[in-house]
C-alpha cells in the first residue's frame, strides 16, 4: 500500500483499481457457487416461462427477449447484496475508506468485478436460452448487444442500492424496492431495442440511448455509491 | 428588513412557527378546495368532445403537478440536511415523502378514471403514465429506506441520498409526452400560454393552489409530531409536555 499512498493521482490509482478488480474476481472464482446461484436463478426463470405462457413459438417469439431481460435484471439484482456484504463483514470496506485513493473510483472497480463475475455470464447465457424462443441469429446479436450496454449499467446503478442497503434487516427486499425503480429505463430500453429491430425499425437509436444510459451511470453511480457506503460505515 | 432565517432552522423555533402556520393554510385549504370544486362541477362547461367526464382532470392533474413539486421539494430538502446537517431539513424531507406519495398515487387513481371513458383501457404502457409510476415506487423507496434504519441521522442521511439519486425522474416524467409521442396528450398549459378556456383552466388552477395548501397543513402536522418525537429528550419538548404550550398559541 505504501507505493499506492505515495503517488494516489498517477499509476499507483491504475495499480489499486486492477488490484481491487483483481481481488474481487478471485474471490468471486474461489466461491463458484455464488456465481453459479445467479446464472441457474436465470435459467430456472427463463425456462419458467414457456412453462407458464404455453408453449405456442409465436407467442414465445414475441415475449422471448422481454423475459429474457427482465430474467437478466432480476439475476444480476439478486447477486448485488454480495457486492459489499463481505467486505462490510470482515473490515476490507473500512480499510478502502482510509486509503488515499479516491473511494468512488474503488467502488468502480469492485462494480466492474462484480459484472465480470455475474453480469458477463448472464450476455453469454442470454443467446442459448433465447433459442428456447425461437429468436433468429441477428436478433440475438442485437439482444447480445442491448445486454453488453445494460447489465454493467445495471450494476452501476444497483451498487448505489447495495451500498445503502448495507447490513440493514431485510435488506434483500428493501435492495428491490430502491433498485427495480431505478433499472426500469434501462429494461425498456433494452428490451426495446431487440423488440425495435424485430418489428424492422432498427435499434441503433435505443442502442445508443443505452449507450448513454452506460457512460451516464459510470460516471454519477461511483460517487453515489461512495458516498451511500461513507453513510452506511459512519 | 434582515430576516434570521437560520433561527427557524432550529427545531424549537421552528415548533411553534409551524403551529401558528398551520390554521391558515387549513383554512386556506378549505376555501380554495371549496370554491375550485364548485368552479370544476357546476361553472365549467361540459366538454364538447369529451363530455362531464374530462371533469376529473381538475384533480388529476393538480395531483400529478403536486407529486412531482413535492419530489423536487423533498429532494431540496434532502440536498440542504446532507450539506449543511440541518436535523429540521432531514425532518421536512421525511415529512413530505408520504404526501408526495399520496398525490402519485391519486394522479395514477384519477388517470385510471379519466382513462376508461377516453380511451378504453383502465391502464395503457404510456411513457408518463411509466413514469408517474415509477414516481410512486421512488416515493415508496425512500419512505422503506427510511424505515429500516433505526438511527435517525443515518436514515436521514441515506433516504436523502436516495431521494437525490431519484430526482433524475421528474424532468423524465415532465417532458414525457414530448420525448416520446405517445398516448398521453401534451401540456394543455404551458408559460407561454394556455390552450384551454379560462372557464376550465380557473378551477385547475384554484385546486392546484388548494393541493398546495393542503400539503403545507399534512408536512407541517407531520413535521411537528416529527420533531416531538426526535427531541424528546430536549428541554423545551418536555417543558413543553410539562407546562402546556407556553403562551397562547400551539396546539
Amino acid at each position: 500500500m505504501n507505493g499506492v499512498a505515495a503517488s494516489p493521482a498517477g499509476g499507483g490509482l491504475v495499480a489499486a483499481i486492477g488490484g481491487v478488480v483483481r481481488r474481487d474476481v478471485l474471490l468471486a472464482m474461489r466461491r463458484r457457487m455464488d456465481v453459479l446461484t445467479s446464472v441457474v436463478f436465470f435459467v430456472i426463470v427463463a425456462s419458467l416461462f414457456p412453462l407458464g405462457v404455453g408453449p405456442e413459438m409465436a407467442t414465445l417469439r414475441i415475449i422471448g427477449p422481454g423475459v429474457l431481460w427482465v430474467g437478466a435484471l432480476l439475476a444480476s439484482m439478486l447477486s448485488l447484496g454480495r457486492l459489499f456484504a463481505s467486505d462490510y463483514a470482515d473490515g476490507t470496506l473500512e480499510q478502502m475508506l482510509v486509503q488515499p485513493n479516491p473511494l468512488s473510483l474503488l467502488v468502480l472497480g469492485k462494480v466492474w468485478a462484480h459484472w465480470l463475475s455475474t453480469g458477463l455470464p448472464l450476455v453469454v447465457l442470454a443467446p442459448v436460452l433465447g433459442l428456447q424462443y425461437g429468436l433468429g441469429l441477428d436478433t440475438l446479436g442485437i439482444l447480445v448487444v442491448s445486454l453488453l450496454l445494460g447489465t454493467p449499467a445495471l450494476s452501476l446503478v444497483g451498487a448505489v442500492g447495495a451500498a445503502l442497503t448495507l447490513g440493514l434487516r431485510g435488506g434483500g427486499v428493501l435492495l428491490a424496492l430502491l433498485v427495480l425503480p431505478l433499472y426500469i429505463p434501462v429494461l425498456i430500453f433494452g428490451a426495446g431495442a431487440v423488440e425495435a429491430h424485430i418489428s424492422g425499425l432498427g435499434a441503433g437509436g435505443h442502442l445508443a440511448l443505452m449507450g448513454a444510459f452506460l457512460v451516464a451511470s459510470s460516471v454519477l453511480s461511483p460517487w453515489a455509491a461512495a458516498a451511500a457506503l461513507r453513510i452506511s460505515l459512519d | 428588513m434582515a430576516i434570521n432565517w437560520f433561527k427557524y432552522a432550529s427545531p424549537a423555533t421552528f415548533y411553534p412557527l409551524a403551529g401558528r402556520m398551520l390554521p391558515w393554510f387549513v383554512w386556506t385549504t378549505v376555501v380554495l378546495m371549496a370554491v375550485g370544486v364548485y368552479m370544476g362541477l357546476f361553472l365549467a362547461p361540459t366538454d364538447y368532445k369529451q363530455g362531464e367526464a374530462y371533469r376529473i382532470m381538475f384533480i388529476h392533474v393538480p395531483a400529478a403537478w403536486m407529486s412531482m413539486w413535492l419530489y423536487v421539494v423533498m429532494a431540496v430538502y434532502a440536498a440542504i440536511g446532507l450539506i449543511y446537517k440541518t436535523r429540521l431539513s432531514s425532518m421536512m424531507a421525511a415529512a413530505t415523502a408520504p404526501t408526495g406519495a399520496l398525490f402519485a398515487f391519486a394522479a395514477l387513481w384519477t388517470g385510471a378514471f379519466w382513462g376508461r371513458p377516453m380511451w378504453g383501457a383502465w391502464w395503457v404502457w404510456d411513457a408518463r403514465l411509466t413514469s408517474e409510476l415509477i414516481l410512486l415506487f421512488l416515493y415508496l423507496g425512500v419512505m422503506a429506506l427510511r424505515s429500516a434504519i433505526d438511527e435517525p441521522g443515518r436514515a436521514d442521511r441515506a433516504s436523502g441520498l436516495l431521494a437525490l439519486v431519484g430526482v433524475v425522474n421528474v424532468p423524465i416524467i415532465y417532458f414525457s409526452v414530448k420525448w416520446w409521442n405517445t398516448l398521453h396528450q401534451g401540456a394543455s398549459l404551458k408559460f407561454s400560454g394556455s390552450a384551454m378556456a379560462p372557464s376550465m383552466l380557473w378551477p385547475m388552477l384554484v385546486l392546484t393552489f388548494a393541493f398546495w395548501s393542503y400539503s403545507f397543513v399534512t408536512i407541517l402536522l407531520r413535521v411537528r409530531c416529527e420533531i416531538l418525537e426526535r427531541e424528546r429528550h430536549a428541554d423545551w419538548v418536555i417543558d413543553l409536555l410539562d407546562n402546556g404550550p407556553s403562551g397562547n398559541r400551539g396546539r
